[in-house]
C-alpha cells in the first residue's frame, strides 16, 4: 500500500486520510502492541534460550561456549532424559481421564436428576489454583489422613496401605490421580458441549430401531464428537510429555516423582545450570512438535475423509455415518 | 418379559446414579476434608481424625489467623488490581488483533496467526529461564505493571474466540457504515465492540480464572512477598514455617478459592459455554 501512495505521488497528509491510508493506520495501531508483546515475551526469550543452550553458564558471571555439549549431556545424564519415562504414567492417566469424562458426559447429556449439581461438583476442581491443589493433596495423602480414612471406611486396614507420596511403587500414580481429579470435570464439560450439538432426532430414530444406549453411544455420539475427542487426545499426549504441576506443587519432584520439566526447573533455578536447562527445553520442544505432527498424520490417515476446515462437510459426513450406523444397528437386530 | 425389562432398566439406572454419586464424591472429598479441618481448633485437629466433624462450625479463628499471616488482605487487593488491568488490557489487545486479522487481507495475515499458534506450543515453564533475564533488563522484577503486561500477552484461545465471533458479524454492516462515512476506528469501537460482548464475557471468564490462579510467574517476578503477594502466591507463606499445621493451611486454601467458588456459582453456564467455545478451535 505504501508503494501505491508513492506511485500516485500524493502527499502523505492526503494519503493518510484516504481509505488506504486509514486501513494501514488502523492495522498498525491495532497490531503493534500484540505483536510487540508476542515478540518480547515469547519469541525473543525463545531465541535467547536457543542461544543459551550452547553455553555453559549461570544467570550471572561469565559464559563459555561449549557447542553441542549440553545436548549430549541431556541424553547422558541419568536424571534428564530418563525423566521422560514418567510421562508414561501421565499418558495412562490422561487416557483414563478421557474415558471417564466421555462416560460421564454421555450420562449427563441426557435427563438426569440433579444433573447440574453433579456437573458442578465434578467441574469445580478445575477452578482451584495450583498451590492450593498442592496443599490439598499433601494433606489428602498424608499417612492416616483423608485418603487413608476413606479407605478405612471401605474396610481397608491402615497397616496394609502404602505411603502414597513416599512409596516409589505408587507415588507417581498418586500424582497422576490428582491430575485426573483436577481435569476430568473440565474434559467432561467440553464433551457435554459437543454431545449437545448432536441432532437429537438421531436418538429418536435409533430408539425406534431398537438401538440400546451403548449402541447409540458407539454409532451416534462417538462419531459426532470425534473431532473434539481427537483434539483432546493430542493435547493430553503433549501435556503428558510436559507434565509439571502435580509433582512440582505436591512433592517438588522428590522420591522419584520428578518429571522432565520438574528436573529442568531444578537444574535451571536450584543448580543454575542455565545452558543445560535450555538444551533440555529445546529437546522437549522438538519432541513435542514431532509428536504433534505424527499424531496429526496418524489421525489424518485413520480418518482420511475428515476435512476439518469445512464444517458443513463434517455435518454431512456425520449424518452419513449416523445413517450407516442405524443401518448396521438394524442389521445387528435382524440377526 | 416386561418385568425383566423393568428390572434391567432399574439396574442400569441404579448403576448410572451410583457412578455419578461416586465420582461426585471423589471430586468433592479433598475439598470437603479441607473445609472440615479449617474449622477445627489446634487441639481438636491434633486429637481427632481428619474426617471427624468439627465441634464448632462457627470457629473462624483459623480463617482470621491464616488471612493475617499470609497477608491476604494485600493479596486480594493485588489480585483484584491485576485482574482488572489484565482483563481490560487483554480485551483490547485481543479484539483489536482479531479485528485486523479477520477484516483485512494483507500479506502476512496467515503468518501472524501461525506465529500465535506456534507460541502456544512453546512450553511456558521452560521459557522462564530466558524470560527472566528480559524481565530483569526491563526492570519488571517486583513490578506489578510488568507482571500485568506479561499476563496481557499472548493468549491464543481468546484471540480465536474473537476471530470466530467476527466471522459471524456481517461484513455488510461495515460496508454500510463506511458508506455513511465512518472510519475504521469508529466502526470497531461503535459497531463491533458492542456486538462482541458475549465473546468478551466468555474470554474474560477464561482469562480471569487463569490470571487469578496463576502462581508460577507471579512467584518468579513478584518476589517481594510483603508488597506484592497475589492470592495464589500468598499461600506460599504456609510452605515453610507452618509445616503441618493443616488447620491453618486449610483455612488459607479455602479463603483462596472462595472467589472462584462464588464466580462459579453465579455464572456456571457462562463458564461452561466459554470453555466449550474456547476448545472448538483451540
Amino acid at each position: 500500500m505504501n508503494t501505491k501512495a508513492v506511485k500516485k505521488r500524493r502527499p502523505f497528509k492526503v494519503w493518510i486520510k484516504s481509505r488506504d491510508g486509514q486501513k494501514v493506520l488502523v492495522m498498525l495501531s491495532f497490531m503493534i502492541i500484540p505483536l510487540l508483546l508476542l515478540f518480547v515475551f515469547t519469541y525473543l526469550p525463545f531465541g535467547e534460550m536457543f542461544g543459551f543452550s550452547f553455553y555453559k553458564m549461570k544467570y550471572t558471571g561469565t559464559r563459555k561456549f561449549v557447542g553441542w555439549d549440553n545436548y549430549l549431556k541431556v541424553f547422558q545424564r541419568k536424571d534428564c532424559f530418563g525423566a521422560l519415562k514418567l510421562s508414561l504414567y501421565y499418558m495412562l492417566g490422561s487416557i483414563i481421564q478421557l474415558v471417564l469424562a466421555l462416560y460421564l458426559a454421555t450420562v449427563l447429556s441426557f435427563k438426569v436428576k440433579c444433573g447440574k449439581l453433579f456437573k458442578g461438583f465434578m467441574f469445580f476442581p478445575y477452578l482451584i489454583n495450583g498451590i492450593a491443589i498442592g496443599f490439598i493433596f499433601k494433606f489428602f495423602y498424608t499417612r492416616g489422613f483423608v485418603f487413608d480414612t476413606v479407605l478405612q471406611w471401605c474396610g481397608f486396614n491402615l497397616d496394609n496401605l502404602p505411603y502414597w507420596l513416599r512409596d516409589q511403587r505408587i507415588n507417581n500414580f498418586s500424582l497422576v490421580g490428582t491430575s485426573i481429579w483436577r481435569y476430568f470435570g473440565q474434559n467432561m464439560v467440553l464433551f457435554i458441549g459437543a454431545i449437545m450439538s448432536v441432532d437429537s432426532s438421531l436418538y429418536e430414530s435409533a430408539m425406534l430401531d431398537g438401538a440400546n444406549k451403548f449402541q447409540q453411544f458407539m454409532y451416534i455420539i462417538l462419531p459426532s464428537i470425534r473431532t473434539i475427542v481427537m483434539l483432546n487426545v493430542i493435547l493430553s499426549i503433549t501435556g503428558s510429555l510436559s507434565a509439571f504441576e502435580p509433582p512440582y506443587v505436591i512433592t517438588s519432584g522428590a522420591n522419584g516423582t520428578g518429571t522432565y520439566f520438574v528436573v529442568m526447573h531444578n537444574i535451571a533455578h536450584t543448580q543454575q545450570k542455565v545452558g543445560l536447562a535450555s538444551a533440555m527445553a529445546i529437546i522437549l520442544l522438538i519432541i513435542i512438535i514431532i509428536a504433534t505432527i505424527l499424531q496429526k498424520l496418524f489421525f489424518k490417515y485413520v480418518f482420511r475423509d475428515a476435512e476439518d476446515d469445512d464444517p458443513k462437510a463434517g455435518i454431512r459426513r456425520d449424518k452419513k455415518l449416523a445413517r450407516l450406523a442405524k443401518r448396521s444397528v438394524r442389521a445387528a437386530e435382524g440377526r | 418379559m416386561r418385568t425383566m425389562d423393568y428390572a434391567k432398566r432399574g439396574i442400569l439406572a441404579f448403576l448410572k446414579y451410583a457412578s455419578l454419586v461416586f465420582f461426585a464424591f471423589v471430586a468433592v472429598i479433598p475439598v470437603v476434608s479441607c473445609v472440615i479441618t479449617a474449622f477445627k481448633t489446634e487441639t481438636e485437629y491434633q486429637q481427632t481424625n481428619v474426617m471427624t466433624l468439627p465441634q464448632n462450625w462457627l470457629n473462624f479463628d483459623n480463617f482470621i489467623q491464616a488471612f493475617q499471616r499470609a497477608n491476604m488482605g494485600r493479596a486480594f487487593f493485588n489480585s483484584t488490581l491485576i485482574l482488572i488491568c489484565v482483563l481490560i488490557g487483554s480485551v483490547f489487545i485481543g479484539t483489536q488483533l482479531a479485528y485486523v486479522l479477520n477484516r483485512f487481507k494483507f500479506p502476512g495475515n496467515n503468518m501472524i496467526r501461525n506465529l500465535f499458534l506456534f507460541a502456544s506450543l512453546l512450553p511456558g515453564v521452560a521459557m522462564q529461564v530466558s524470560l527472566y533475564e528480559i524481565m530483569y533488563n526491563l526492570g519488571f522484577i517486583n513490578s506489578l505493571i510488568g507482571y500485568m503486561i506479561i499476563m496481557c500477552g499472548t493468549d491464543v484461545i481468546s484471540i480465536y474466540i474473537y476471530i470466530q465471533f467476527f466471522e459471524n458479524i456481517d461484513i455488510a454492516l461495515d460496508e454500510s457504515a463506511i458508506m455513511d462515512g465512518a472510519n475504521y476506528f469508529t466502526i470497531f469501537y461503535k459497531i463491533h465492540l458492542p456486538l462482541l460482548k458475549p465473546a468478551i464475557v466468555t474470554s474474560c471468564i477464561l482469562k480471569g480464572v487463569g490470571t487469578y490462579n496463576e502462581y508460577y510467574m507471579a512467584n518468579l517476578y513478584l518476589q517481594d512477598k510483603k508488597l506484592y503477594p497475589t492470592v495464589a502466591t500468598s499461600l506460599y507463606t504456609f510452605v515453610g514455617p507452618l509445616g503441618s499445621q493443616y488447620n491453618l493451611i486449610c483455612a488459607g486454601v479455602i479463603i483462596s478459592l472462595l472467589p472462584a467458588l462464588i464466580l462459579f456459582i453465579l455464572c456456571q453456564d457462562q463458564i461452561y459455554s466459554g470453555l466449550t467455545a474456547g476448545a472448538v478451535k483451540g
